[in-house]
């Protein structure tokens, strides 16, 4: 056996273990979104129709929801639901939760990869020039940005934006008419499978402002671990080796330097973008995004258990795939991430 | 007799601290004629490695460099290294001067396959070699090794500690330099990986005329592998010559209480020098070694000791031997120079306490 062939195995024994790893984690995931759930006092009954209704009939509308069944029977149903992708309709608009996640979904895959666009166009040069040139201007201008950015919450910096750049931007004048067939369900995508190149520039023009939003969440992660992971490669045994044997600086830093300072980066971005999904509820709210998590704040308002239970649960389950997309990448970058 | 490939007149590098320079090598002075190895021992910290640095151009930012270090290529007039433009010293790593490392595990890139190691390094300063001519110098430079061109697209991790040694070896040598600078290559390795490094190394100067300084803290690698020997203390040389000349008849008392402290077979009791080197910020006045010396004399704490040339080729920087070799030198050690230094005996116990 050649030893190409046994890398190659060992990258689909990799593959395939993670992935084997991943479903007691999503089971355990569920379990946690199910009893947080049962755990908060009252019900979707009782908070909306609390004091309207006499007991005889709350408790009547609690069975036919099916919350008086026994929670292992509850669980089921949930595990049931989960597996099938249906997860149940709203108590509010009786909505299939289901078609919330297509009809929605879209808008908030689009916000988050905006801000993850921004991010990594930002934070990766930024960080690459913060540390190859370590105590520079450059440096200390992108290490106090980072701070300052990464300290923000959304709450702050999106009603800043707004104020400083919401009439030039565009942001606060209506979306224009749109008038194309939906296709994917991503309305940047529909459009421009139209050939609306209209509607594309104005749907990116909205997208500006809250990407970059929810970008600057991140962005300051960014730029600190690659510089600090920079400056410590760049310290490497392996940099001085390759110098040693008269490696052209330029190649140094870019061959040795850059390519191992990126590894742990790939990581850290697996674990962002769980923060950008959550800092995507405050911002869908606050630029009125029609995505997932403007959806999700109003039916937490509404006490629809059934609502925030099934989009908490697919938030959950596009993190454990992430994640899991992530140890993909960095094992065919990383020749030593192998069982 | 030929001419030195490598020769190093008054060399000094000083790094730059909070407390003021380090003087890391302080006035450093040696050859190295083709095909011949000298050893360079010392303690930690004497300066060796900065040494070795400090010859290939690879000191850090922070680091002065200053003095000669002159490089005669194979039928080229000599050059100075010392304040060449970083470009043009790069370009003569790897061809001419190559260094090996003390600690083979981190030095290959954990991403780059060893076939990629070779490729940047033959195409850093061979242009347009063709990706087969890369595998056969590269297939011929492991094989010489004892690598197998079966691991030659194998990554780093997947090789011990003495095959990646090895492998660092091999990559030094495609490059044919005439002079390479090894760095306690076997510190890090067992005994039985460690004599067949030396081995290695052997052979080189044997089949390719390959000058060597090597850089150890291991007596018996000198005796062993060694023409001639430079025993270094507090960024001085204070003792070189035949390698067995030296050791059968150590000059220096720093020299023969390090061999003292050499642990054998036959050892009963163990030795070793009291004190540890001095702080390279405020060395101390006259001869370096006199704090921790057994036979220091009044004069060597105030006076530095001249450097001088015995019968026997042995240079050494001592007093005990520049009054025997010189007689009238005694006048500048002052009036009660020669008076024992009793102040050892504090410091040794001191020490203990």
């Amino acid at each position: 056996m050649s030893n190409t062939s046994k890398q190659s195995g060992s990258l689909r024994r990799y593959i395939l273990t993670r992935i084997a790893l991943a479903v007691p984690m999503v089971l355990i995931l569920l379990i946690l979104v199910f009893v947080m759930m049962r755990v908060a006092p009252g019900d979707p009954i009782s908070a909306s129709q609390g004091g309207k209704l006499n007991a005889a009939e709350l408790a009547a509308r609690r069975k036919a929801a099916g919350f008086d069944a026994p929670l292992y029977q509850q669980f089921w149903d949930y595990l049931k639901s989960v597996v099938t992708l249906n997860f149940g309709t709203t108590f509010s608009d009786r909505r299939s939760v289901r078609d919330i996640i297509i009809e929605n979904g879209g808008a908030t895959l689009t916000l988050t990869a905006g801000a993850l666009v921004f991010a990594t166009v930002i934070g990766i040069p930024v960080g690459l020039l913060a540390g190859r040139y370590r105590d520079r201007p450059v440096d200390v201008v992108a290490r106090l940005a980072s701070t300052v950015s990464y300290a923000a919450p959304v709450f702050v910096t999106a009603p800043l934006l707004m104020l400083a750049f919401g009439s030039t931007s565009g942001q606060a004048s209506p979306l224009i008419q749109l008038n194309v067939p939906t296709q994917t369900h991503i309305l940047i995508l529909d459009a421009a499978l139209d050939g609306d190149w209209d509607a594309v520039g104005d749907i990116a023009q909205h997208l500006l402002l809250p990407s970059i939003a929810l970008g600057l969440l991140i962005v300051g992660v960014f730029i600190r671990m690659i510089r600090i992971n920079l400056i410590q490669s760049l310290q490497g045994d392996y940099i001085e080796a390759a110098r040693a044997r008269g490696v052209r600086e330029r190649h140094v830093v870019a061959r040795h330097g850059f390519r191992n300072a990126l590894v742990p980066v790939v990581t850290v971005l697996g674990l962002q973008v769980a923060m950008l999904l959550g800092g995507a509820v405050l911002t869908e709210k606050i630029f009125n995004w029609p995505g997932i998590g403007r959806q999700l704040i109003d039916y937490i308002n509404q006490r629809d258990y059934v609502a925030v239970q099934g989009i908490v649960t697919v938030f959950a389950l596009v993190v454990v795939v992430i994640s899991l997309l992530i140890d993909f990448v960095n094992a065919l970058i990383d020749p030593r991430v192998r069982y | 007799m030929t001419e030195p490939v490598l020769s190093v007149r008054d060399l000094r590098v000083w790094y730059g601290t909070d407390r003021g320079p380090v003087r890391a090598v302080d006035g450093v002075t040696f050859d190295v004629r083709p095909g011949e190895t000298l050893g360079l021992v010392g303690e930690s910290g004497c300066g060796k490695s900065t040494l070795g640095r400090g010859v290939l151009g690879l000191t850090p930012a922070a680091a002065a460099v200053d003095g000669e270090v002159v490089l005669r290529s194979t039928g080229g007039a000599g050059r100075n290294l010392v304040g060449l433009p970083a470009k043009e010293i790069q370009r003569l790593r790897g061809p001419e001067l190559g260094l090996i490392f003390q600690e083979p595990m981190t030095r290959l890139n954990p991403l780059m396959r060893i076939s990629q190691h070779f490729e940047e390094a033959l195409r850093s300063h061979e242009k347009g070699l063709s990706k087969q001519e890369i595998r056969t110098r590269a297939l011929e430079s492991l094989r010489g090794m004892g690598i197998p061109e079966s691991r030659y697209r194998s990554y780093p991790h997947e090789f011990s500690g003495g095959m990646r040694q090895r492998i660092m070896i091999a990559l030094a040598l495609v490059l044919r330099p005439a002079f390479i600078v090894a760095d306690e290559p076997t510190t890090a390795l067992d005994v039985l990986v460690e004599a067949q490094i030396i081995k290695i190394l052997a052979d080189l100067r044997k089949n390719f005329d390959t000058s060597l300084v090597l850089i150890t803290h291991n007596l018996g690698i000198v005796a062993e592998a060694c023409d001639r020997v430079a025993v270094m203390y507090a960024g001085h040389i204070v003792e070189q010559g035949d390698a067995r000349e030296v050791f059968a008849n150590p000059q220096h008392p720093y020299t023969r209480e390090l061999l003292r402290s050499t642990i054998s077979l036959s050892t009963t009791g163990l030795h070793y020098i009291p004190g540890s080197p001095p702080d390279l910020v405020e060395p101390p006045q006259g001869c370096r070694f006199h704090p921790r010396c057994p036979v220091a004399m009044r004069g060597c704490a105030t006076v530095e000791p001249p450097e001088v040339v015995l019968p026997t080729g042995v240079v050494s920087a001592c007093w005990q031997q520049a009054i025997e070799a010189e007689p009238s030198l005694v006048d500048e050690l002052g009036p009660g120079g020669r008076e024992p230094l009793a102040a050892v005996e504090e410091i040794s116990v001191a020490d203990e306490a």
